[in-house]
């Protein structure tokens, strides 16, 4: 991979940053005519209040000034101040990072995991009742709203069972430290983690299936086969390897998407992450807040495609040699 | 076929495509999981439309459901019970059938020509303006989906048509893709050559031979499209952008969980229907969807099966 593939693609993904950014300046400013009244909605507001908010926000100026000063400030960190809490919007979503990395990282690693195996068993036993079970109940849980899902995990097992807690991420009250505070928030980390876990794995298991049912006609298993090698072999070493490589990029795309995922589930189990901060921006309604998540989730898209992009060049020559 | 050399060039074409309608529909009657999820969708839209005849729309009004029992299981009150304000869970389920696929429907056909057109437009034509076409494509493409339709609806506030114009501006960039890279395929065959040869125009050959010969893609891409406009609109509605004026499923069960229908009176009869519902009607949406696409593109055919 020569460095120049590295640049271009870097050079890209600054690009679609920039676009983004720009994007995001009109969407709030443009698409609604008035800033300060969109601000104000379902506010009681004096006349002075609504012209010292809009001063607060900077919206009082002419079009081309507030452009200037958004560039400047974005690329300072500074994205604005929250409508409901007047704290530095960059500050509460920094907080909110690790909750989310945290419960949707994980459901989407296992997830990756879980969902890949099921698609090769599926595969490789086409037509059998294990193709039956695992494509049919991962065409199930593709096809439920993830919140949904997450209400009748909760309702049978925190509500029904009390196995598990219903919400947050830890304990009320409780300020246990170590291994102790991580088991405390694994324990409440289990209902809405195993919710994305199982609504991320049919898109896996579907995808692996069909790709390696493609690999599956290719001659070099035939060869393989009439080798005679043995049919775990040739599955280990000859398919599936070659079949992963589509699910590399989706992989990565969806690590993109671990961010900003989980908006309706983690407002169902009041996890404290940016899921539940969106939730409560859209009800308040907060529009900084909204706008300073909105950047960011973007920006998360944007560096896993990057990431995409160069290790899918890295481990398939064809598109390394092209570019 | 002895009298085709005295129809016109226009009842001849018709004529093609009727058949080639018939071989399509003769192909896709052969595939269970098709007929079993048109089926479904059949018995939906069926109760969408006759709404009016099966429930009045007065008993989603509060103010005339006073003296309803609140939260009666569906053993004390009516086929499906209540809800918090004494409203028929029976009649909520049916009228919001109405809304969730007319939300659907409409929001996917937005899609299809949004993307369509910037397909067809880009692949025909090729050069600067597909360079500037699919740059914006990718970068709508990159945008994360259902944050931009979250900002986008709680920008323009909870209605029917925002909340379809969300979607459709939201959604049209994978299919674009789709219908440019076959665009590029049908338009190097020898009969747009010979068309252009004769002096056909732009237009004449993007309507009379492009069009007609992605359709098939468009129809399969539109199936597999409203399953996931579907569930969009149904976490739009969760997270309270739904109108409020117009309940669809997603916001039923907003209005179940918010009302405490899901932990503190345990009334299942209120969030499970529509739950159940949404996800009948995405799951017939795909199996139809995927039996479409099996016949479009014969390459998947052995393999699915």
């Amino acid at each position: 991979m020569s460095w120049r593939f590295v640049g271009l693609k870097v050079l890209g993904a600054l690009a679609t940053l920039l676009f983004v950014i720009i994007f995001n300046f009109f969407l709030f400013r443009v698409v609604e005519n008035d800033p300060v009244g969109t601000l104000v909605r379902g506010r009681n507001l004096t006349e002075e209040q609504q012209q010292r908010l809009a001063e607060d926000f900077g919206v009082d100026q002419p079009l081309p000034e507030q452009f200037r000063r958004y560039i400047v400030e974005t690329a300072q960190l500074n994205l604005g101040i929250s409508f409901e809490t007047r704290e530095p919007v960059w500050d509460v979503i920094k907080g909110k990072i690790w909750p989310t990395v945290f419960l949707v990282g994980t459901a989407a690693v296992l997830s990756a995991v879980i969902g890949t195996i099921i698609g090769i068993f599926a595969a490789w036993r086409r037509g059998s009742a294990t193709d039956f079970v695992g494509t049919g109940s991962t065409m199930l849980l593709y096809s439920m709203p993830d919140f949904w899902l997450g209400l009748l995990l909760l309702v049978l097992l925190a509500d029904t069972f009390a196995l598990f807690p219903t919400s947050g991420i830890t304990d009320p009250g409780s300020d246990a430290t170590g291994l102790s505070s991580l088991l405390d928030q694994a324990h409440h980390m289990f209902l809405p983690g195993l919710t994305l876990m199982l609504a991320y794995l049919g898109e896996y298991a579907i995808i692996m299936r069909s790709s390696l049912l493609e690999t599956m006609g290719e001659d070099y298993l035939v060869l393989a086969r009439a080798k005679g090698l043995r049919d775990t072999l040739v599955r280990r070493r000859h398919a599936v390897p070659n079949a992963l490589l589509p699910l590399v990029t989706l992989i990565a795309i969806n690590f993109g998407f671990v961010l900003s995922g989980a908006i309706a589930v983690e407002a169902i189990y009041s996890w404290p992450g940016l899921g539940l901060a969106t939730a409560n921006a859209i009800r308040a309604p907060d529009l900084p807040m909204l706008q300073g998540l909105f950047l960011v989730f973007s920006a998360a898209v944007i560096l896993a495609n990057l990431f995409a992009d160069l290790l899918y060049a890295y481990l398939d020559p064809r598109v390394r040699d092209r570019a | 076929m002895t009298g085709t050399a005295h129809l016109s060039p226009r009842r001849v074409a018709w004529i093609r495509r009727r058949r080639g309608a018939a071989r399509m529909w003769a192909q896709y009657r052969t595939s269970t999981p098709g007929m079993i999820g048109l089926g479904i969708l059949v018995f939906f839209v069926a109760m969408a439309l006759a709404a009016p005849l099966l429930s009045d729309s007065e008993g989603l009004v509060a103010s005339n459901t006073v003296q309803n029992p609140a939260w009666a299981s569906p053993g004390e009150f009516g086929p499906m019970g209540t809800d918090h304000l004494g409203r028929s869970v029976a009649a909520q389920f049916v009228w919001g059938a109405r809304v969730s696929l007319f939300v659907g429907l409409v929001a996917t056909f937005l899609t299809m020509i949004i993307g369509s057109v910037v397909g067809i437009t880009a692949g025909f034509f090729g050069g600067k303006v597909e360079s500037v076409l699919m740059r914006l494509t990718e970068w709508f493409l990159v945008i994360p989906f259902l944050p931009l339709a979250v900002v986008l609806a709680a920008i323009l506030g909870p209605s029917v048509r925002n909340i379809i114009l969300v979607i459709a501006v939201t959604s049209w960039p994978s299919t674009a893709r789709i219908i440019r890279a076959q665009v590029l395929s049908v338009k190097e065959r020898l009969y747009v050559d010979r068309s252009r040869a004769l002096g056909a125009g732009n237009w004449h050959l993007t309507s009379r031979h492009i069009l007609p010969n992605v359709a098939p893609l468009i129809l399969a891409n539109t199936t597999l499209t409203v399953p996931v406009v579907i569930l969009t609109e149904t976490t739009l509605a969760f997270l309270g952008l739904g109108d409020p004026d117009r309940s669809s499923w997603g916001r039923t069960l907003e209005e179940a969980f918010s009302n405490g229908a899901v932990l503190g009176q345990s009334a299942w009869w209120y969030y499970l229907p529509a739950g159940l519902g949404i996800v009948a009607v995405v799951l017939a949406f795909t199996l139809c969807g995927q039996a479409l696409e099996e016949i479009v593109n014969p390459r998947l055919r052995d393999k699915t099966s």
